[in-house]
């Protein structure tokens, strides 16, 4: 699938869950709905994405992509 | 079986609680206070001879014919309009109110035609039997007075006629137009004997303000309004209870039938969602189901390319299982996957889901709610713990404030849109949150929206989050109701959150364009003026942030405590009308049945050992990550039952892209849409008045569908899935959709005491249905919300990506109007093309003028996804800047234009908001001409498709 539009779809999550002030809550929120709602192919792009050093992700999603790479 | 003649007790029931008892004919009879002598004698079972009285109408008092004698009263009173009292004696039988009611007989009949033996309401006239029961034998008047008889019939509605020498001006039909419809089209113009029902001013039905609701067809005690399907067919002679396959309002029929010819549709008095009302759609839009472009045999192709060939059922179903297993074998077992339809039935899309899971072997299903309602799903499960609304459609009656905020309900859920305005008409405060002016707002007489906030498309988080700033730092929360019933620390955070300065009416005034005091009025009035209920629909969920708007509701219901009583509540309005039911059917990639996520281990154990096979942890694609996986080469098959993705998803062209990329597209239709167009196999479909099932509409209420003809094609549409399924390997052996329903029921917490012999005795049923609510649950959230505690959560604004521009300095919308429905391939093959034969692009006066564009111009629409052109309709409904276009013709191409934003939780596409501009143009698009050529190709493929047992 085409990275950017993962990406684009990963920043959208995150732009939801950065107004939780609670930073770790904000990074659990776009960990656990990328985890509930993302097909694996899916996940492992993004993960591909961010360990070959592309990162338009923002900060709590790319800590949340970092997590999901480090469970599966 | 004969047709059902419903009982008419000439006036509405009371609501009191009290009992009053009085006697009637010298038998006592005990009935509720405020029911009229007329309505007390009926339910004892005593007929009064009556015209103008109804029991949907209130009593009028006018014809005169249904006079009783009540000792102690002087003369003799209308037994329609006098109520009953304690100890009353009534007489409804003597000498002298015989004399009186053949007089008054007498004198309708002198002005009436006698021509009962060729009449269309012949066998089902109510002049007929009051004239029968009066016992009238002669007009001593003659017939050669002045009279009507040569009035001119009015043929211009396709679907029923007019004619005024039939008419006893009862008022009826008047008084259904504005009590039950709510359009107030009808009049008595005229005085004395010039009297005379008048659609407008004296205009034919279809220059007139009619919706063709069939209100007053219905209401009509003569064949004066007449269905046409009727004066063609006859009387019918049996009768069947179904539920309407038009929007998610679910309303209950009478299929009135001779043999397997459907005569005419007749809303359901005892309908739990309608109450005896239709729409225009549901009434008679039913021709498409034996329209001639059904097809009723199976076909296959190796190509797209190449014609189709008609093939045996059995051919059908083992090419297509070979092709997928062919693809499964070589691009793995997730390379396939289906489409659920919100058009079929629950039993229909449980078994496709069913099929996927286990015979496919993955969870890559999704369902047409992805671009409609899986916002709702998502937004109420997070903070209420349910994926849906939360009351009966009848709640609005106890409303004090309706607040509709991306809805139009008049013409989306007509049927409702009448109750609410009945309501409206009684009192009720109106706040609208829409770009447009809505028929609501506009031409609904006797009904003024308090506020109309006029917000920019794409801003409703902003309006709605402005109304919680307003809400907290005013002070006008329900904080009892909150630390009862709600997490205290997550109200705590959202009320930091929407107290910010940043969050104020004044603040987002300049995004949303909504002046900060009329948002505030607005927020105040929601708050504190008594009940207030949140009615929404697309223009809420099909936005970039379209979660978050439904988050954002629920918070404010939550807030003030408008949750968990009549009159209030959280409402989306479901497009198609079995949505709810599709969702709940476990049609979502991510969850089973009754919305349990597939990674939960308990849940899945318990549908492996139903099932029998290993059932997959992770999410499925949704369908547009279907349409991405395509693309890119690891998606290859795809079965769709009753979606026609190729015109109702955005962004056409990628949708086409993907489509033309899939090796085996299986399609079950009534008819070859645009999908099927790209399709290798086309299983035929059956229509909802050829099979057995159950909808669900929005206020949860499960609905019987009864099968009324033959299927055309031979099969019900379960059966085939069931025939697909076992020749894929995967064993499945149901003999009726009951025993589906029972599996529903065995599997699911919510449908536990569901079935269809509960279905039969209640007539329908609203989940949660189970030992601890056996007989459903009309209100949801009474003492406790499903999740335990709600949740708040913050909503911050976050603007669309999608902005206007120089090049692109317009904003399209998109939405729907009444007569047609969802994608049109139903209602595009009915008469309601009269009312709306293509789609239109409405325009201000002021960017038309500015454009150098007139009413009725063709106009290209060019967005950054795409161009298409269009007939401009220049209205001042539209706000400046903003232009609005429906999509229910193919040829419009109005999904060429949107984009690909979506939804950040659901992927629902954001069909709102389209940054686009417009100019006169004098010649379809690239894309229209691509199409048509496209189009004309594959219907020459259909049109010269090869006979059974030839070769190609």
């Amino acid at each position: 699938m085409d990275n950017n539009n993962l990406v684009k779809m990963a920043n959208n999550i995150g732009q939801f869950f950065k107004s939780e002030p609670d930073h770790e809550l904000a990074i659990q929120g776009v960990q656990q709905h990328i985890r509930n709602f993302w097909e694996p192919r899916m996940r492992k792009q993004i993960i591909e994405y961010t360990q070959h050093g592309d990162q338009e992700l923002m900060d709590i999603v790319a800590e949340a992509v970092k997590r999901i790479a480090e469970q599966s | 079986m004969s047709a059902t003649q419903e009982i008419d007790y000439g006036t509405p029931a009371s609501a009191a609680l009290d009992l009053v008892t009085l006697e009637i004919d010298g038998r006592s009879v005990t009935v509720k206070a405020g029911t009229s002598v007329m309505r007390a004698a009926a339910e004892a079972g005593i007929s009064i001879p009556k015209l103008c009285a109804t029991d949907s109408l209130n009593p009028f008092g006018s014809c005169r014919l249904c006079l009783v004698q009540i000792e102690g009263a002087r003369g003799y009173p209308a037994s329609c309009t006098t109520p009953v009292g304690p100890g009353m004696k009534v007489c409804t039988q003597n000498q002298k109110l015989a004399d009186i009611r053949r007089g008054v007989a007498e004198l309708y009949i002198s002005d009436h035609p006698l021509d009962c033996l060729t009449c269309a309401a012949n066998g089902d006239c109510e002049l007929q039997d009051a004239v029968g029961a009066v016992g009238l034998r002669e007009v001593r008047y003659g017939y050669a007075g002045e009279n009507h008889l040569s009035a001119e019939k009015d043929h211009s509605n396709p679907y029923f006629s007019f004619d005024p020498a039939k008419c006893i001006v009862c008022s009826r039909c008047v008084r259904a137009c504005e009590e039950v419809q709510g359009t107030f089209a009808l009049t008595i113009s005229g005085r004395g004997f010039e009297s005379h029902v008048s659609p407008g001013q004296d205009q034919p039905f279809m220059s007139s303000e009619c919706v063709s609701c069939g209100a007053c067809v219905q209401a009509c005690p003569t064949a004066t309004l007449m269905e046409k399907s009727v004066i063609d067919h006859g009387q019918p002679e049996h009768s069947v209870i179904t539920t309407c396959a038009y929007c998610g309002v679910g309303c209950s029929f009478r299929a009135d039938m001779k043999g397997e010819q459907l005569v005419r549709m007749v809303p359901d008095k005892n309908g739990g969602a309608n109450h005896g009302h239709s729409c225009v759609k549901g009434r008679f839009a039913f021709g498409y189901a034996t329209h001639k472009d059904r097809i009723t045999t199976p076909m296959i192709r190796d190509k797209i390319s190449e014609p189709w060939r008609v093939v045996s059922w059995d051919e059908a179903i083992q090419y297509a299982a070979s092709r997928l297993k062919q693809i499964q074998a070589k691009h793995g077992r997730h390379s396939i996957g289906g489409i659920t339809s919100s058009r079929c039935t629950n039993e229909e899309t449980f078994l496709v889901q069913k099929l996927i899971r286990a015979g496919f072997g993955n969870n890559n299903v999704d369902t047409c709610a992805r671009v409609c309602h899986s916002p709702t799903g998502y937004g109420l499960k997070t903070t209420l713990g349910e994926s849906s609304g939360t009351q009966t459609f009848d709640s609005v009656k106890q409303s004090d404030v309706i607040l509709v905020i991306g809805a139009n309900p008049t013409d989306g859920h007509p049927v409702f849109g009448s109750l609410m305005k009945r309501r409206l008409r009684e009192g009720a405060k109106l706040i609208v949150v829409d770009p447009r002016g809505i028929d609501l707002v506009r031409k609904s007489p006797h009904v003024k929206a308090d506020y109309h906030l006029k917000l920019r498309p794409g801003t409703n988080v902003a309006v709605v989050t402005a109304m919680a700033h307003v809400i907290v730092t005013e002070g006008l929360m329900n904080e009892s109701f909150v630390n009862e019933r709600c997490d205290v620390e997550s109200y705590q955070k959202w009320k930091t959150f929407v107290a910010l300065p940043q969050n104020s009416p004044e603040a987002m005034a300049e995004i949303t364009g909504v002046p900060a005091e009329e948002l505030r009025g607005a927020a105040r009035l929601y708050a504190t003026g008594g009940n207030a209920a949140i009615y929404y629909g697309l223009g809420v969920t099909e936005h970039s942030q379209g979660s978050t708007t439904v988050i954002g509701i629920a918070n404010l219901a939550m807030a003030t405590g408008n949750i968990g009583r009549e009159g209030v509540g959280v409402n989306p309005l479901r497009g198609q009308n079995n949505v709810q039911g599709s969702c709940d059917m476990g049609s979502f990639p991510h969850e089973f049945v009754g919305y349990r996520h597939v990674s939960d281990t308990a849940t899945r154990t318990l549908f492996e050992q139903a099932w029998g096979v290993p059932l997959e942890s992770e999410p499925g694609l949704r369908i547009p990550n279907m349409f991405a996986a395509a693309i890119e080469g690891s998606f290859k098959g795809l079965y769709v039952q009753g979606e026609d993705i190729a015109q109702s998803d955005p962004d056409t062209q990628h949708v086409l892209h993907a489509l033309r990329e899939l090796e085996c597209l299986i399609v079950q239709d009534l008819f070859l849409n645009e999908t099927a167009k790209f399709a290798h196999v086309f299983l035929p479909g059956s229509s909802f008045l050829e099979k057995n099932g159950t909808f669900t509409n929005a206020e949860r209420r499960i609905s019987p569908v009864r099968k009324v003809m033959t299927p055309l094609a031979g099969k019900e549409d379960w059966e085939v899935t069931q025939m697909l399924s076992n020749a894929l390997g995967y064993p499945m052996n149901y003999q009726h959709p009951s025993e589906i329903m029972d599996e529903i029921a065995r599997l699911t917490p919510q449908f536990h005491n569901v079935s269809y012999a509960k279905l039969d005795e209640m007539g329908s049923i609203q989940w949660p249905c189970n030992e601890s609510n056996p007989d459903g649950t009309p209100i949801m959230h009474v003492d406790t919300f499903v999740r335990g505690k709600g949740r708040f959560l913050p909503t911050e604004y976050v603007p669309t990506p999608e902005r206007t521009s120089r090049e692109f300095p317009l904003i399209l919308t998109t939405g729907r109007i009444l007569s047609q429905y969802n994608v049109g391939a139903q209602t595009r093959r009915t008469e309601n093309v009269a009312w709306h034969d293509e789609d239109r692009l409405e325009i201000h006066p002021h960017d038309a003028e500015v454009l150098g564009i007139a009413d009725g111009d063709w106009v290209g629409v060019k967005s950054r996804a795409g161009e298409t052109v269009m007939h401009a309709k220049i209205t001042d409904r539209m706000q400046p800047g903003v232009v609005y276009t429906t999509f229910h013709f193919p040829h419009s191409g109005a999904n060429v234009i949107t984009t690909d934003n979506s939804d950040w939780a659901t992927n629902c596409p954001e069909y709102k908001v389209t940054a686009v501009r417009v100019a006169k143009v004098l010649q379809p698009s690239e894309w229209q001409k691509e199409y048509q050529s496209f189009s004309d190709d594959q219907l020459s493929f259909l049109k010269n498709r090869i006979p059974a047992g030839e070769k190609a």
